[in-house]
């Protein structure tokens, strides 16, 4: 009995791990698990199914991704892998883990601050330039290349940059 | 030979679905029409990306109406394959486009609207609904705030913004009052808690209106006649040429896919 529970939590996480290493087409340095775009993955008996929250309701990028996951799980050795799309709870910003944030910083895009309330959409917004560090900064426009983005510009290098939206 | 109309069982939480899957989608078309022709490059990409979240909307909220028929139609046989009268959007999201400040007027109207009504069907009895408003509530909050800057910035501009933005707000206010009507099918959905009634968030949509408009030295009209018709199926003009591009791919070639 033992034994069929290790193999069960070691095949799913083998499957967690295959899917969780998809990465967001539009910003590729960011896996799924990253973004928090990925939500559980069910084993029932060999077969997978993975569950995935879409950022924005139109984000094109869902397609791709699951897409990409079934083949993920394929090459892991998983056959005809399922991807269902759930809508509850709704995705927040707040499930982008620290070593997502972090890359993204890196990447060049700044983090989104943390949500809490909608007081924080509504609020003052302090954003960071990814480029220099400096907090001198100004929203260029409320929409960016895409829905989960938006345009800042930085005072101080001049630089323009994208910030990944607070939702 | 072109694909013919589909039927729909219209119970009334088919129709209830319908009407608001059609609301997103109709204005998210029209926001689109703005790809590639709006006034700045910013305006350009916000257009577009909220049509984005529009037509998102739409996709979750027509499946469900699919679901909810149990027949074999799907979201895409109900946006492509129904005709003008089978529609049952709002006539505010079908009006065109006219100047940017009629675009951001009609957008305001709806946005302020959208939002405190999502919100208040999160606490609907049904998790499918329930799951599709706090998802829309989060974009329709956003879509408000960027509406409600330019509402602003072109009330408390120049002249010919002013004028225009007012022009705007005195032409599409008739169309307001629909929002907020329901009809017997609807009172039902209310009753059972599965739908919030809309007439409960006129005060809150009129009181975010008064507050942006006084801050753009704009003025609401006084006049309480209101134009209604695109619950039911009756429509302006302009839907049926909307319809006819957004249609066109499919009513010429049934079933084509990607």
């Amino acid at each position: 009995m033992v034994t069929v529970l290790d193999h069960d939590s070691e095949l799913r996480r083998r499957a967690w791990d295959a899917a969780a290493s998809v990465v967001d087409p539009e910003i590729p340095v960011l896996t799924i698990a990253d973004l928090g775009v990925l939500r559980d993955v069910v084993l029932d008996g060999d077969q997978v199914e993975v569950a995935i929250t879409p950022t924005y309701s139109g984000c094109p990028a869902m397609n791709m991704i699951a897409l990409e996951i079934e083949v993920a799980l394929e090459r892991a050795g998983f056959r005809e892998p399922k991807v269902r799309t759930v809508l509850s709870p709704a995705w927040t910003t707040d499930w982008m883990s620290e070593e997502g944030r972090r890359k993204l910083h890196a990447y060049g895009i700044a983090p989104p601050q943390s949500s809490r309330s909608r007081r924080a959409l509504f609020g003052e917004q302090a954003v960071t330039c990814p480029q220099c560090g400096s907090g001198n900064t100004e929203v260029l426009s409320e929409f960016g290349s895409t829905s989960c983005k938006a345009l800042w510009r930085c005072k101080t290098c001049r630089e323009p940059f994208d910030y990944f939206k607070c939702h | 030979m072109p694909a013919a109309n589909i039927q729909v069982s219209e119970t009334p939480l088919v129709l209830y679905a319908l009407r608001r899957a059609d609301d997103a989608l109709i204005l998210g078309h029209r926001l689109s029409e703005w790809c590639g022709h709006a006034p700045m490059m910013e305006e350009d990409m916000a257009l577009s990306n909220i049509a984005l979240d529009l037509i998102g909307q739409a996709r979750e909220l027509y499946s469900y109406a699919a679901k909810a028929e149990g027949k074999d139609n799907d979201e895409d046989k109900l946006a492509y394959l129904r005709d003008v009268r089978q529609y049952r959007n709002l006539l505010l999201v079908e009006q065109p486009n006219g100047d940017f400040a009629q675009t951001l007027v009609r957008q305001f109207f709806y946005s302020a609207f959208a939002d405190l009504y999502w919100r208040a069907m999160m606490t609907s009895r049904d998790a499918t609904l329930a799951a599709i408003a706090a998802k829309s509530e989060k974009e329709s909050a956003y879509h408000l705030r960027h509406a409600s800057e330019w509402i602003i910035r072109l009330g408390d501009g120049t002249d010919e913004s002013h004028q225009r933005a007012q022009a705007a707000i005195d032409h599409l206010w008739p169309f307001t009052g629909e929002m907020f009507a329901v009809d017997e099918g609807e009172r039902a959905l209310i009753h059972a808690g599965f739908a919030v009634d809309p007439g409960t968030l006129r005060g809150c949509w009129l009181t975010t209106l008064s507050d942006v408009v006084s801050e753009a030295t704009l003025t609401l009209p006084q006049n309480d006649w209101m134009q209604q018709g695109g619950r039911a199926g009756r429509h302006s003009e302009h839907l049926g040429h909307l319809l006819s591009e957004l249609q066109s791919m499919q009513r010429t070639f049934p079933g084509q896919t990607w």
